[in-house]
């Protein structure tokens, strides 16, 4: 298999504190990797490093050979990043259906006078559907986000995400706040979609349902790998479970 | 008549300016206090220009152009600030601008610029001008904001942060924003000169900003409709009622603190209170766009 995502040597610090440190790990092209490892371990900041809105100290991170690292946001994500954060910032003036149409329509607003010369919503409206649909909130299409409840929020950044077509999908946390039934209808979403060739990182506490679909783990800890491979093997590893449960559970 | 066609005409450039300023603060959510200085700066391009033996039709042009070129370079300052910074940096740029002009010489200093040429198409061809200019201007404000800029706009609005998660290149479309809505106000400002015929340093003023933020506040920040009609009015009332023009500035800041406090949608958003559409999201629901 071929690296898709490759992060290397990745570090990352806020004030004195060093939340990543040296972190080196790949994604490959089909492949729904679990990123996980207990509180504060420096998950999300590798995810944020990724997307360009924390900006590492050194080391780098390339998509499909392309080099991201000096790159912002907005370009990341026009390479092929696709993000569902892990707290929800929809457009709260827009129905959930406007907030995926504006994903949908990317090739669009890449430049703004070209985006001037577009009017068609129509496409994109269509495409919105499809997405909302793929996360079991159809219903909530023409709703304003304050009125949604945080699950169903949680799907529209996943679908907001789906929209533009990503190569990787990176998902933070998309299982909190979901009760077990909804938790594990989204993480059946999640496989199939990974089913369907959406490369995906999933960052997740809740690791029944991480260990079910992911196909590996990496886990990270005090901002370090500790460690990577298939799910079984790697909980086994008594250093995560030490990282996990307490030093007297190694 | 004559006074007729003078408030029509005034009340026209008021549209323009104001529609600027909407462009700017209602559809990309950049809070702007300082929009007299970029219809100032069209005013005395466009006035220095004519003055100089130059056609009005190419100085029309050149003002938006001038200020549009001055709104890009305060763009940029949107870069780095935002919010109640932003706000105080434009407050800033308009102070700037009456303090340079009133110390140049070449733009008249204090006593501005008089004996500014007539176009040369009638007190009634002007007026028909203006109107026509502010109708465009509102045309394109509609078509504006159903288009795709519109609508990466509205998301700038709603979440800068947030923007680029969709692709959106926040910074161009920002500078996109100041560079069309401060050439509207050169336009305006042009208009302006042309039509009263003398500028000076204390025609393009804090107050002036002000009012202009006060027509966008009071027809409702984003609302192409509610925009229009506040300009007008607020244009015309201090006319043809002394007391208002007296007491102007007193009004138009009492107007901004009751919509702020009472209805933050402005009169749209009152219209839209009474008239509510299918969806249910707040504020800019009544330019919603459907296919």
């Amino acid at each position: 298999m071929t690296a898709l995502l490759e992060i290397r040597d990745v570090a990352v610090s806020f004030g004195g504190v060093r939340a990543l440190d040296g972190v080196t790990f790949a994604l490959q092209e089909g492949e729904l990797l679990g990123l996980i490892g207990p509180n504060g371990a420096g998950k999300t900041t590798a995810l944020r490093a990724i997307t360009g809105t924390v900006r590492p100290d050194r080391g780098a991170v390339a998509l499909a050979g392309l080099d991201l690292t000096r790159l912002p946001v907005h370009r990341r994500v026009r390479a092929g990043l696709g993000m569902s954060q892990q707290l929800v910032r929809p457009f709260r003036a827009m129905t959930a259906i406007e907030n995926v149409m504006l994903a949908a329509g990317a090739a669009k607003t890449g430049a703004p006078l070209r985006a001037l010369l577009q009017r068609g919503r129509a496409a994109e409206r269509q495409k919105a559907r499809v997405h909302l649909n793929t996360v079991g909130i159809a219903e909530a299409a023409e709703s304003a986000p304050d009125s949604l409840p945080l699950g169903t929020l949680k799907r529209l950044e996943m679908a907001r995400a789906l929209a533009l077509e990503p190569k990787v999908l990176l998902l933070d946390e998309p299982l909190a706040g979901l009760n077990h039934i909804e938790a594990r209808r989204l993480a059946e979403t999640i496989a199939e979609l990974n089913r369907g060739g959406v490369s995906i990182i999933l960052i997740e506490h809740n690791l029944g349902e991480v260990m079910r679909v992911c196909s590996r783990l990496v886990v990270l800890d005090n901002g370090r790998v500790l460690g990577e491979g298939a799910p079984a093997a790697v909980m086994a590893e008594p250093e995560v479970r030490a990282a996990y449960l307490g030093a007297g559970h190694a | 008549m004559a006074y007729e066609i003078t408030l029509i005409t005034l009340a026209g450039i008021a549209v323009i300016a104001a529609l600027g300023l909407n462009l700017i603060t209602g559809f990309c959510g950049q809070i702007s206090l300082g929009h007299a200085a970029f219809y100032g700066t069209g005013a005395y391009g466009a006035a220095m220009l004519t003055t100089n033996g130059v056609s009005f039709w190419l100085a029309l042009p050149a003002s938006a152009l001038l200020a549009g070129a001055l709104g890009l370079v305060v763009g940029l300052a949107s870069l780095r600030v935002r919010h109640d910074f932003l706000a105080i940096t434009t407050m800033g740029v308009g102070f700037l601008f009456i303090g340079v002009v009133r110390q140049q010489d070449a733009l008249g200093g204090e006593m501005g610029i008089y004996a500014i040429p007539d176009p040369g198409i009638g007190r009634l061809g002007y007026m028909f001008l203006v109107v026509i200019l502010a109708s465009l201007t509102a045309i394109f404000s509609l078509y504006l904001k159903r288009s795709w800029m519109g609508f990466a706009f509205d998301a700038i609005a709603d979440d800068e942060d947030a923007a680029p998660m969709v692709g959106i290149d926040v910074a161009r479309y920002k500078l996109t924003a100041f560079a069309m809505g401060t050439a509207i106000a050169g336009v305006a400002g042009a208009l302006y000169a042309h039509e009263i015929k003398y500028i000076g340093p204390d025609s393009f003023g804090f107050p002036e900003s002000i009012a202009m933020l006060a027509m966008v506040a009071v027809g409702g920040i984003g609302s192409v409709g509610g925009v229009v009609f506040a300009a007008v009015v607020m244009t015309v009332l201090p006319h043809w009622l002394q007391v208002i023009a007296e007491y102007k500035l007193l009004l138009y800041g009492g107007l901004l603190f009751a919509v702020m406090r009472f209805s933050p949608g402005g009169l749209a958003g009152l219209v839209r209170a009474w008239m509510p559409r299918p969806g249910g999201a707040d504020a800019p629901a009544a330019d919603r766009v459907e296919p």
